[in-house]
């Protein structure tokens, strides 16, 4: 049964995928030589004349300016167009990555942004921090450390933190450009985890011994992102396999379960406007420990993007009940500052 | 419980993707509809927004030089045209075809969205709220293909 759902998965990301090899059609490429056909005849018609009409007089020489500009950062995407920085470092929404490659770098360029994310419920922190680099609005780059706190007894000295490395390819499609097609942007991303063990729980000091299988996991994601601006809707759709509880701050794998599951996860955003967006995100979790009856994260977010360099997310989450030592559900506030280009 | 839950992942899948395919549907055929045309204020506005537009991109050092060898009274009128026609104004675009025009510009998709955001700031200027201007830049998103070659 679990195949057979992990082979029609697969079958509808094929789909997704195959209309993207045939962008350009042949009437395409034909009108686009015959128009330089064309252009080239005026160009010799124009040529000889005395005083030409002032069109092909001077070709346009930026040539020099460009050579200067080159290597510089282009700022060139629109604003809010390069998402924000989700949780675990990757460029996307709060909770779920995106198949949008962060920064402002236009294909012909590079972006990247540093992030501080502050996130509270009752009884926990966890603090994310780390710079992110998209390149050639092609491929992702990601570095980020997260810090979980507790700050309740017995829990109150609970440190645990993780370092995640990430890498995001774009496979096809725009979000922004393909108005007129379904396609949506289609990206495909790993994060190799690894967590640092835990400390202020006396003896226990390692994931493992709350039941982990290891202390070190890779979670594997498929995005589709599109942007409906018919609607000034955006919507998001992630396949993650993985093994990680709580993201991987309490390990991968466990007493329950230790194979790689397929979880999804969803974001809706309306544009209020160019500077603010409104969503939810929902995100599935897998459920290996039988320490921790894991929940599902949801959140409803609101990012502001004042500039390009600049922008802020602030959201309500909720992450459910985290370990069985603590059965209340945690809620509370997500906080992200972000800076770039 | 994991059976479920992959479900219900698949399921979610296919919904957003169903979703996004339903939309393309509904927008495929080229509508007699003028609603577009009239939230953007009918055709003294749209001649405003084209206005402002092409000063918003004359005084824009990222892309002012493509106009070098334009004429930049004929881009006006035919800018105001396609808006026109685009948005369901019942007007008739008379210009060159757009991959035509743009050809010999070697344009970029950071020119491409320069211009947007000139068009943007001009459609502000005139009170045309988020929403309609989306709306019609939904329309002229996909031109990126017919109008960038660098």
């Amino acid at each position: 049964m679990k195949k057979i759902t992990k082979s029609g998965a697969f079958a509808l990301l094929a789909t997704l995928s195959a209309p993207a090899l045939a962008q350009l059609s042949d009437a395409d490429r034909e009108a686009w030589m015959q128009a330089q056909q064309r252009k080239a005849a005026q160009a010799m018609r124009a040529a000889p004349g005395p005083v030409s009409s002032g069109a092909a007089a001077t070709a346009p020489e930026p040539a020099a300016d460009q050579d200067k500009t080159r290597w510089m950062p282009d700022l060139g995407k629109l604003t809010a167009t390069g998402g924000v920085i989700q949780v675990e470092g990757a460029g996307g929404g709060g909770l779920t990555p995106w198949a949008l490659i962060t920064g402002y770098g236009t294909r012909d360029s590079y972006g990247a942004n540093a992030h501080y994310t502050y996130l509270s419920t009752q009884d926990y922190t966890l603090k994310s921090y780390g710079v992110a680099v998209g390149i050639l609005d092609r491929l992702e780059l990601s570095l980020a450390k997260q810090e979980f706190y507790g700050s309740l007894a017995p829990l109150a000295d609970l440190k645990i933190t993780q370092d995640i490395v990430g890498i995001k390819l774009k496979l096809a499609g725009d979000a922004v450009y393909d108005q007129d097609r379904w396609l949506p942007q289609i990206a495909v991303g790993a994060m190799f985890k690894h967590n640092n063990g835990i400390g202020g729980l006396g003896t226990v000091t390692s994931v493992r011994q709350l039941g982990a299988a290891s202390d070190a996991g890779i979670d594997y994601y498929l995005s589709a992102t599109k942007l409906l601006l018919e609607q000034s809707l955006l919507l998001n759709g992630t396949l993650r396999l993985t093994k990680a509880n709580q993201m991987g701050l309490l390990g991968f794998g466990g007493d329950l379960n230790d194979r790689y599951q397929a979880m999804g996860e969803f974001s809706a955003a309306y544009m209020i406007n160019r500077k603010l967006a409104l969503g939810v995100e929902y995100r599935m979790k897998p459920r290996n420990l039988a320490a921790d009856h894991e929940k599902d994260y949801y959140d409803a977010f609101l990012a502001w993007f004042p500039s390009k360099n600049l922008s802020m997310t602030l959201a309500y989450v909720a992450l459910g009940d985290i370990t069985v030592y603590n059965p209340k559900r945690q809620r509370g506030v997500y906080l992200s500052l972000q800076a770039g280009f | 419980m994991n059976k479920f839950r992959m479900q219900q992942a698949a399921l979610g899948l296919t919904l957003a993707w169903a979703l996004g395919l339903a939309q393309a549907q509904t927008r495929t055929p080229a509508t007699p509809d003028d609603s577009l045309f009239r939230a953007l204020g009918g055709l003294p506005v749209i001649e405003r927004v084209v206005q402002d537009f092409m000063d918003n991109m004359l005084a824009d050092a990222r892309i002012r030089h493509t106009f070098d060898n334009s004429n930049v009274k004929r881009v006006r009128e035919k800018l105001v045209e396609q808006f026109c026609q685009l948005s369901g104004g019942g007007c008739i675009y008379t210009g060159d075809p757009m991959r035509e025009v743009h050809q010999g510009l070697k344009l970029s998709n950071a020119d491409f969205n320069a211009l947007v955001e000139d068009l943007q700031l001009a459609m502000d200027k005139n009170g045309i709220p988020s929403r309609t201007q989306n709306r019609l830049l939904a329309l002229l998103a996909p031109m990126q293909r017919e109008t960038v070659s660098r």
